[in-house]
C-alpha cells in the first residue's frame, strides 16, 4: 500500500499540489535534500504529461499519484485514465507546441535514473524511484 | 505561487521579467504575453528568469514557441538565468544550444550575434 496516495481530476491547476505533496513526503521518508528539486520536477512532469494526455484524448478522469516508502527506495507512480498510448495516432495527429510531451519525457529521463513508462489499467503509468539516503528523524 | 510578468523596453529590446512558477497551469499566461509582444512588433526579446522559482517542460515549450515566432521576423529571444536548478533543465533537454543564455539583463540587451 502506498504511504500517501493522491487523486485529482485531470486539470493543470492541480499539478502544483501534486508536486508539493510529493516533495513533502519525499523529505519525510528521508530522500536526500539535494534531490528534492528533482523529485518535485519529475512528479510535475509526469502529472503535466498525464493532464496533457487527458486533454488531447478528451477523456475526463482522475490522475493517481502513489508515493511509497520502500525503506531503501522512494517510489512514485503517476497513473492516468486517458486510455492506451497510441503512438501511431499521436504521430499523425496535431502535436502540441514544440512537442511538449516529448520535452516532458526528456526531462524525466534526464533527471531520474530509475524510470519506467508503461501502460496502466486505464492509461499510462510512469514509475520513478529514488534512493532513501537516511533514516528520518522522528519529530 | 502564481506567475508574475512585467515588460519594459531597453533600446530596441523588450525585457520580459518573469517571476514565480512556470508550469502547465501558468505557462499559457507566458505564451499569451510572448504572442502579444510579437504581434505588437517586438521581435527582440529578453526573458529575465531570475525571479523564476520553478520551470518545467511546458514552460520550455512556450519559450521555444516564442523563439520560433521572433525568428519568423528575424528577431531574437535571449534568456537571463543564473539559477543552477533552472539551467539544468535547459541542459538535459539540449536547449542550451538553442537559446543564448546570459548572466545579466545588461549583458543580454547589449548582446549581438
Amino acid at each position: 500500500m502506498a504511504t500517501v496516495e493522491l487523486r485529482f481530476s485531470a486539470l493543470p491547476g492541480h499539478v502544483r499540489t501534486a508536486r508539493l505533496v510529493a516533495a513533502a513526503v519525499a523529505r519525510r521518508v528521508g530522500v536526500d535534500e539535494s534531490v528534492l528539486d528533482e523529485v518535485r520536477l519529475a512528479v510535475g512532469e509526469a502529472c503535466s504529461r498525464a493532464v496533457g494526455l487527458h486533454q488531447r484524448s478528451g477523456v475526463e478522469g482522475t490522475i493517481r499519484v502513489a508515493l511509497t516508502d520502500l525503506e531503501k527506495r522512494f517510489l512514485i507512480e503517476v497513473e492516468d485514465e486517458a486510455g492506451p498510448i497510441l503512438t501511431a495516432e499521436r504521430d499523425a495527429g496535431a502535436e502540441p507546441e514544440a512537442g511538449e510531451d516529448d520535452l516532458g519525457l526528456a526531462v524525466i529521463t534526464g533527471l531520474v535514473e530509475d524510470v519506467e513508462v508503461d501502460n496502466g489499467a486505464e492509461g499510462g503509468l510512469v514509475k520513478m524511484s529514488w534512493p532513501i539516503a537516511n533514516v528520518p528523524v522522528e519529530a | 505561487m502564481d506567475l508574475s510578468l512585467s515588460t519594459r523596453t531597453v533600446g530596441d529590446r523588450t525585457v520580459v521579467e518573469v517571476g514565480g512558477e512556470i508550469d502547465v497551469y501558468t505557462a499559457p499566461k507566458l505564451r499569451e504575453q510572448l504572442v502579444e509582444l510579437v504581434n505588437d512588433g517586438s521581435y527582440h526579446l529578453v526573458v529575465d528568469m531570475e525571479g523564476v522559482d520553478f520551470l518545467d517542460s511546458t514552460g520550455l515549450g512556450v519559450l521555444v514557441g516564442g523563439l520560433k515566432r521572433v525568428r519568423a521576423h528575424e528577431g531574437s529571444l535571449r534568456l537571463v538565468c543564473n539559477q543552477e536548478r533552472i539551467l539544468k533543465i535547459f541542459r538535459i533537454t539540449g536547449l542550451t544550444k538553442v537559446f543564448p543564455i546570459h548572466t545579466s539583463v545588461e549583458e543580454a540587451v547589449s548582446a549581438t550575434d
